[in-house]
């Protein structure tokens, strides 16, 4: 299959046409989510999702408020398990296994899938510390090796040109972009396999934005990055696939490029052409 | 005019409750005032370095209150090394792993009945399971008698500053992989820090001065010893011997021990409250 | 050095032995922790069943001895071991309510003050200052209340008392002579003073939730600031101010080193408030050390589990009311 050596993603084979469809894409695809069901207390919030997300490329989840986007974002890191009265089923396969399954090890699961949140939430610590933080929870590293793993997470992050002076400065004492970015950092320092973005830039201006979104674009050649954003736009540039759902439903799913030019159903339309929002 | 006449009584009863407010404010103010000002008046005059330096006397002679002062310190760094750790503990079952639990809020009122308990009850507690079986006073039942009121205080301290701190970032946290231990040690704790230090000096501030729970466990001593396992010298029962005393010397140096302890327990206070306006305003 | 670095971060994953063993720690040490927070959680429901039992214990022999006649009892002698409880639980509750006759008006109206009228850079100073009554020991409240107050109502109010009721059918028994200075009212005094910051504190926070636009509404009615107060603030605040009035009566009751000093530690009833008398933190904190015989310590135990059973109530109910203040806040 050399679909998958090019850059460019190749749409997904859709069988049967219809609501609950198996969707199918080149390659194996790093995590599938099968037929998800996720409660809250007794209401149901998702409404049977299936869908791939393709390996090192860049999945969102686009829809207006309330569809449900962050939700089913957060049940692949099983974020929802820290609260009471909020339960999953179904099936979410992250390398075929199925991380769902009760006896999943859930820092296990947190270590590989990293999640970066809308507000940036530096630890109260260093810099230097908020970075050191995830790479010491799972490895024993040199101090040497250490301050390497450091530089090279905040370069990644392209953040280390600005902060590379004062390292041992608070993390709270850095600006909003720079704060998102060095929450990204943390995150990649950790060696995940995936990274989930729920909607990253909503608390941050225009250029801190865009520096993201660029950082976005080379982060994927090593992870496989799921992001939800209420701004289309954005998932226009920087996504590959891309997911419309509307209230706790996968309404489409598709290669970018086509969702926004030629989208399938109708409610996709609506909304991309801001009919409702 | 008939609601004019109506509106001048509003006013006027307006105006005299308003007045009568004024007036419980200045009432309120004034009796602080007194207090202090017949503290230092009284006090002052006792102040000097034998007071630091010498031992109690003996009725009828000089001498100072060293050991009271001593066996204070002493007795109040094992309340709050005894009490602490497990206040800190059990608040932060009920902020983190408990945070759901219907166990939590009848702790929360548990430990609300404590804090506000007479704590001559708690002296007669430790009376009963400490110095009973011991045979004897002793400074240990003095400090975990200290301890039992340290406890209330920074269990709800704990809890209260472990609750502010915002979700976003245990799950940032989380989403590193990162245990709830780990979570709790280094990342909650440290944001809850100030607020936790502030419930500590807060506790302090509270049992520095407190004489019924030491008058049955700790009882209180003449002579210079600092065996935990005698009655220990301190400060508030020593005030109370004193000054129901008929001796001069021994009334003027209860003035002069009240002085020492209300400037210790005003400078906590304001310590505490420095330290929490540096951690809301940041 | 950096290159080597980024080569890594991109190359390989963590190996899984490394992550296997954090993982076992990680489990261990989270089992600890939460057992740890939870024996320590658990002992704070310890204590409050210890104090109860050893009170119950403690008090057993003398309970026994006398039965339910403890508690009608007027007679409290050593010498022939006959003890009644009543002398102190009645000081107690005269003190108390004293206390909180005096110390309710003036606390509403300071926190009234301060919330409606002070001007805004004034108010945490004077806050402050009505809060740092309430950490001035009350060991120094009592040999203020000794040498300072006591005499000083002996030689003014208390004549005045005197005198100005004397011809009042009734009050004159209230307030009948001689002005000892010390007693049951003084004692009332000093615990107004002492409950003052508590009633203020609570009344405080809760004058503040009262919604603005509510009160602007009655303001542009054209009300009166008192009757804004009355109408819409105090309503509104009504359960959290009954809570903090509780818990004030909860401090009052168990007051024991002020009250001891100025009481006069007399064991019996009197009409008149101006004479000494006793209460039951002041019965203990005199007679503990100094009762021989079982039955002399276990009336005095009974005696605290008397005041423990008193206090646990009204604190029970400040809370729970303050507590559906907190719900009615939708905390």
């Amino acid at each position: 299959m050399t679909d998958a050596a090019l850059q460019v993603p190749v749409a997904p084979r859709v069988s049967p046409p219809t609501g609950n469809s198996k969707i199918e894409i080149p390659g194996t695809p790093k995590m599938e989510i099968k037929d998800l069901r996720f409660y809250y207390g007794d209401s149901l919030a998702l409404k049977g999702i299936s869908l791939p997300l393709a390996d090192r490329k860049v999945t969102a989840f686009i829809g207006p408020s309330g569809c449900g986007k962050s939700t089913l974002l957060r049940v692949l890191n099983r974020m929802y398990d820290l609260y009471p009265r909020q339960r999953a089923e179904g099936q979410v396969m992250l390398d075929g296994e199925n991380l769902l399954d009760p006896g999943q090890d859930l820092n296990l699961l947190r270590a590989k899938v990293g999640m970066v949140f809308q507000k940036p939430t530096p630890f109260p610590m260093t810099i230097f510390d908020n970075i050191a933080f995830g790479i010491q929870l799972y490895e024993r590293v040199s101090r040497g090796e250490l301050a390497d793993r450091v530089e090279a997470a905040l370069t990644k992050a392209a953040l280390w040109g600005e902060v590379k002076d004062k390292l041992g400065a608070n993390g709270l004492s850095l600006s909003g972009g720079q704060q998102q970015r060095l929450c990204i950092a943390r995150t990649i320092a950790a060696k995940p396999e995936v990274v989930l973005l729920d909607e990253p830039c909503s608390a941050l201006d225009p250029i801190s934005t865009s520096k993201i979104e660029e950082l976005i674009d080379e982060l994927k050649a090593e992870y496989t990055i799921v992001i939800v954003t209420h701004n289309m736009q954005q998932a226009a540039r920087v996504s590959d696939y891309t997911a419309f759902m509307y209230l706790g439903e996968l309404i489409e799913f598709d290669v970018t490029d086509k969702i926004f030019t030629a989208p399938g159903d109708r409610r996709t339309q609506d909304y991309i052409t801001g009919r409702f929002g | 005019m008939k609601s004019m006449a109506l509106y001048g009584r509003r006013r006027r009863s307006s105006a005299i409750t308003m007045g009568l407010s004024v007036g419980a404010t200045a009432f309120g103010a004034f009796w602080l005032v007194v207090i202090l000002a017949t503290l230092l008046w009284n006090g002052v005059g006792g102040l000097s370095l034998s007071v630091f330096t010498s031992m109690t006397p003996p009725p009828g002679s000089a001498g100072g209150l060293a050991n009271a002062i001593v066996g204070s310190v002493i007795l109040t760094i094992m309340g709050v090394a005894i009490g602490t750790p497990v206040g800190i503990l059990a608040g932060t079952y009920m902020a983190e792993y408990g945070r759901y639990s219907p166990l939590t809020p009848v702790i929360r009122f548990v430990n609300d009945i404590l804090l506000s308990a007479p704590s001559i009850v708690v002296g007669l507690f430790i009376y009963e399971i400490v110095v009973v079986p011991m045979g004897h006073f002793s400074a240990w039942a003095g400090g975990i008698a200290l301890a039992m009121l340290v406890i209330p205080v920074v269990v709800r301290t704990t809890e209260d500053m472990l609750l502010l701190v915002p979700n976003t970032l245990r799950e940032a946290t989380a989403a590193l992989g990162a245990p709830r231990w780990r979570m709790i040690a280094s990342v909650a704790y440290r944001a809850a820090r100030s607020g936790i230090i502030t419930g500590v000096l807060l506790a302090i501030a509270r049992i520095t001065g407190e004489t019924a729970p030491l008058l049955f466990t700790a009882l209180s001593n003449q002579f210079w010893s600092l065996n935990p396992n005698a009655p220990m010298a301190n400060l508030p029962v020593t005030i109370f011997q004193f000054a129901l005393s008929p001796y001069a010397e021994w009334q003027q140096l209860a003035w002069t021990g009240a002085l020492i302890i209300t400037f210790a327990v005003l400078t906590l206070n304001v310590v505490a409250r420095f330290l929490s306006n540096i951690g809301t305003s940041k | 050095m950096t290159e080597a670095a980024l080569q890594s971060m991109g190359g390989t994953r963590v190996g899984e032995a490394g992550r296997e063993n954090a993982l076992r720690r990680f489990t261990i040490g989270d089992a600890i922790f939460r057992n740890a927070t939870l024996i320590a959680a658990l002992g704070v429901l310890v204590l409050l069943g210890g104090v109860i039992l050893s009170l119950v214990i403690g008090s057993l022999p003398a309970l026994r001895t006398f039965g339910f006649g403890f508690l009608t009892n007027q007679s409290w002698n050593p010498v022939t071991e006959k003890f009644g409880a009543v002398p102190a639980i009645y000081g107690t509750i005269v003190t108390s309510v004293i206390a909180m006759v005096i110390g309710i008006p003036v606390s509403l109206g300071i926190a009234i003050f301060l919330t409606e009228l002070c001007p805004h850079a004034l108010r945490r100073p004077i806050g402050t200052a009505i809060e740092l009554l309430a950490g001035i020991p009350s060991i120094i409240y009592g040999i203020w209340g000794l040498f300072v107050f006591a005499p000083f109502l002996q030689a003014t109010i208390q004549p005045w008392l005197i005198a100005a009721f004397a011809d009042v059918p009734g009050f004159n028994l209230l307030f009948a002579g001689p002005p000892y200075g010390i007693g049951v009212f003084t004692a009332g005094l000093i615990l107004a003073i002492m409950v003052l910051p508590f009633i203020t504190a609570v009344s405080r926070d809760v004058f503040v939730t009262v919604p603005p636009v509510v009160k602007e509404a009655a303001y542009g009615l054209g009300c009166t600031t008192w009757e804004v107060v009355r109408k819409v603030v105090l309503p509104y605040t009504r359960v959290g101010v009954i809570g903090g009035v509780m818990l004030g009566l909860g401090r009052a009751l168990g007051e024991t080193m002020a009250v001891t000093f100025v009481i006069g530690n007399a064991h019996r009833i009197a009409p008149s408030l101006l004479a000494p008398g006793t209460t039951i933190s002041a019965t203990i904190a005199n007679e503990f050390n100094e009762a021989s015989g079982d039955l002399y310590t276990s009336s005095l135990i009974s005696l605290g589990l008397i005041l423990f059973v008193i206090t646990f109530f009204v604190l029970a109910a400040a809370r729970l009311m303050l507590m559906r203040l907190e719900k009615k806040a939708g905390k």
